[in-house]
């Protein structure tokens, strides 16, 4: 398998840059909806997104990573923190200047049964952007459409038919044909494969690599693990309770792991060879995910963390950059001097 | 890896069926409702029953010709004598022009009260028949104009949301906690003297408190949908909000409504009779089933003997709820949400 080796030492473009994002959804209880609480599904999270590469961003199912994808491309309004993309900030546009914005950014959802209009045929769905931008007139967008599904591997014959007439890997690739209308810049791919057959999702991932190559594209990739982003992504960030706790280029991070719950996250994933399997180490995490509503005082990871210490419990570790280009949020991580 | 190593293969789509020139030219989601209801036995009865209905509704003039210069709707009466007359008896003052089968039918020249007369010698055949575009129009009228109502309000309150959404909804809490039959009776009440005696005072009372359910069910369908993944995307890929509300969520979000409303049309029917039957729906002689009920009233512990006065127009009346309740049933059915896995 040919990897295209990017190198970290080029000068890189930050096409995205996140800063302080929050997303907090309010608990409101009672006749008068009295505000009571929050979920805080995305809790102060900073990174960057360079040009050209892909972001994988990992971490159990609930820990935000839905929220934080969705935030960045304003479907939820941000409770606080900045979106930097093209040298705007997102959360501080207007409806309408969001909508321009929107043909640069783009997204692909996790459940590809409930992300097409059954009512639409794929014609339709996949020419929607061009109409609503005015950006061609029947005939034309018919060709585009027919473009885009060649690009995605559908024969544009099938333009006419509905949804439910198509595969879950099928209906993928016509929403990734969608997002692609409008020739953005940045996807960002909500679990684009966690709902699809083990032997579909590399043909997914795999087109999304190639068309990333041949367009230039972008990515964010979201997955609920480790092994799933270690094929496509050039850096990934480990999210835990809403809270990013680490962030480096792929190769360090499965090679190196700081953060003990990525660690953890790593010693889970089976190893094909046989005699490492056997004696390779686990680290169970006990307990369950906690709540957002009601994260745990000091360091999130501290109700199930193997190495925790009193300090953990007392107070928040910093999201500190330990070597270059590798950050983490670990009290017992520190850089080296 | 790259696209030299691996060749994407172009995907023929899932099923080979080719779209029938049916599913083609009604859409596939009419398509597969229409097939749902004629498959299912219980709705192709209520089908039956109904196309009957409609049919003699349509018919009306036919199977029961009206006497010339008359209202047809309103209902031929044979004297006024007290007690009602078996069904069969020949009528005696004021016949009805004779329609063209029964003739040939009966080979004779004499008309009959067909299902006899009821006391004050209206016709009860001439009730049954004309009273069922009376049921359709009352119980088609009434649902049709709840449904605008509550579709404009379930959408208004789920589109605008915040304090819009607030004082619609409590409205309709204020609509809904009152008994249903009881305000509309007492509004029927007190509309008809304004009115005058007729089929507007009843209706109005009754749509004036129909709408309700249908606004609720269809914002919480509307709420729900919003949050699905092709709404989101719509949004994400610019379309405007009103856009995504009329092409995304209401087509999506319409059906569960419209099957309520196909399962209310028999149940307003009923009440409309009801309001009749108590003398503050369509006045003395109206073909109407409540009426003709009415006029039972009477001979209440004689039915043994006049049992045709209550039965033709009772009969009638539940065979009509019935029907669109079956085909209401199989719609449910076939519009389930659960069901969508076959499609
Ligand atoms: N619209 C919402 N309203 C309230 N809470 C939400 C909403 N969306 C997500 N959450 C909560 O936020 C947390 C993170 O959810 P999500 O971003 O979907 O996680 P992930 O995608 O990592 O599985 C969860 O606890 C979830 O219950
Ligand atoms: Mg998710």
């Amino acid at each position: 398998m040919a990897e295209a080796v990017k190198t970290s030492d080029a000068p890189q473009e930050v096409l995205l840059h996140v800063e302080g994002l929050k997303k907090y959804f309010p608990i409101r209880r009672g006749v008068f909806q009295r505000h009571v609480g929050d979920v805080k599904a995305v809790d102060d999270v900073s990174f960057d997104v360079y040009r050209g590469e892909t972001l994988g961003l990992v971490g159990e199912s609930g820990c935000g990573k839905t929220t934080t994808g969705r935030t960045i491309i304003r479907i939820y309004e941000p409770t606080a923190g900045h979106v930097i993309f093209k040298d705007q900030d997102l959360a501080a546009l207007r409806a309408n200047e969001m909508r321009e914005m929107r043909r640069s950014m783009q997204m692909i959802f996790q459940d590809p049964y409930a992300s097409l209009n059954p009512r639409m045929s794929v014609l339709k769905i996949v020419g929607e952007p061009l109409e609503v931008f005015h950006l061609a007139n029947k005939e034309e967008r018919r060709e585009r459409v027919a473009h885009l599904l060649q690009l995605v591997g559908l024969n544009p014959d099938f333009m006419v038919r509905y949804p439910h007439e198509f595969s879950g890997g099928q209906r993928q690739r016509i929403g990734l044909a969608r997002s692609l209308a409008l020739n953005p810049d940045l996807i960002i791919c909500d679990e684009p494969i966690s709902a699809l057959d083990v032997s579909i999702q590399a043909q997914v991932v795999n087109l999304l690599e190639d068309l990333q190559q041949e367009l230039g594209l972008t990515y964010i990739f979201i997955a609920h693990d480790l092994s799933m982003v270690r094929h496509i992504s050039d850096r990934v960030a480990v999210m835990y309770l809403g809270k990013i706790v680490e962030l480096t280029d792929r190769d360090t991070l499965y090679a190196k792991p700081l953060h003990p719950y990525t660690q953890a996250l790593l010693s889970a994933i089976p190893v094909p060879d046989p005699v490492i399997e056997e004696t390779r180490q686990r680290i169970l995490l006990e307990g369950d995910l906690p709540s957002p509503a009601n994260p745990p005082k000091g360091c999130n990871f501290s109700t199930r963390c193997p190495q925790v210490q009193d300090i953990c419990e007392q107070e928040e570790p910093p999201f500190i950059e330990v070597e270059p280009g590798h950050l983490c949020a670990c009290h017992f991580v520190k850089p080296a001097t | 890896m790259t696209a030299q190593e691996m060749p994407m293969p172009t995907l023929a789509p899932r099923t080979r069926r080719p779209p029938n020139w049916l599913e083609a030219w009604l859409g596939h989601d009419v398509y597969r409702t229409v097939k749902g209801l004629v498959t299912n036995p219980m709705s192709v009865a209520g089908m039956i029953l109904l196309g009957l209905f409609i049919f003699i509704a349509a018919a009306a003039p036919m199977l029961a010709p009206p006497l010339p210069n008359a209202d047809p709707y309103n209902i031929p009466r044979d004297g006024y004598g007290d007690v009602p007359k078996s069904p069969g008896t020949e009528w005696k003052s004021r016949q009805p022009p004779l329609p063209f089968w029964w003739k040939a039918v009966t080979g004779k020249d004499q008309w009959v009260h067909l299902m006899g007369t009821a006391s004050g010698q209206w016709d009860i055949y001439y009730g049954v028949i004309w009273g069922t575009r009376t049921a359709l129009f009352a119980g088609l009228t009434i649902t049709l104009c709840g449904v605008l109502i509550g579709v404009t309000i379930g959408t208004l309150s789920a589109f605008y949301g915040g304090w819009v959404d607030m004082v619609f909804m409590r409205i309709t809490d204020l609509f809904m906690a009152f008994p249903f039959l009881l305000t509309a009776m007492t509004l029927s009440a007190v509309l008809t003297p304004r009115l005058g005696k007729g089929l507007l005072a009843p209706m109005i009372a009754l749509i004036v408190f129909s709408w309700t359910g249908f606004a609720r069910l269809l914002r919480s369908d509307i709420l729900s949908l919003r949050e699905r993944e092709y709404v989101l995307a719509a949004r994400v890929i610019g379309v405007k909000d009103t856009r995504i509300m009329f092409r995304h969520i209401l087509p999506n979000a319409i059906f569960p409504t419209l099957v309520l409303a196909s399962m209310r049309i028999g149940s307003y029917a009923i009440t409309f009779a009801g309001l009749s039957f108590m003398g503050i729906g369509a006045e003395v002689g109206f073909a109407d089933w409540g009426q003709l009920l009415s006029f039972a009233r009477d001979w209440m512990t004689q039915l043994r003997e006049y049992w045709y006065i209550v039965m033709y127009p009772g009969v009638t009346l539940v065979l009509f709820v019935l029907s669109w309740n079956l085909v209401g049933d199989a719609l449910r059915d076939v519009l389930d949400p659960r069901m969508q896995g076959s499609r």
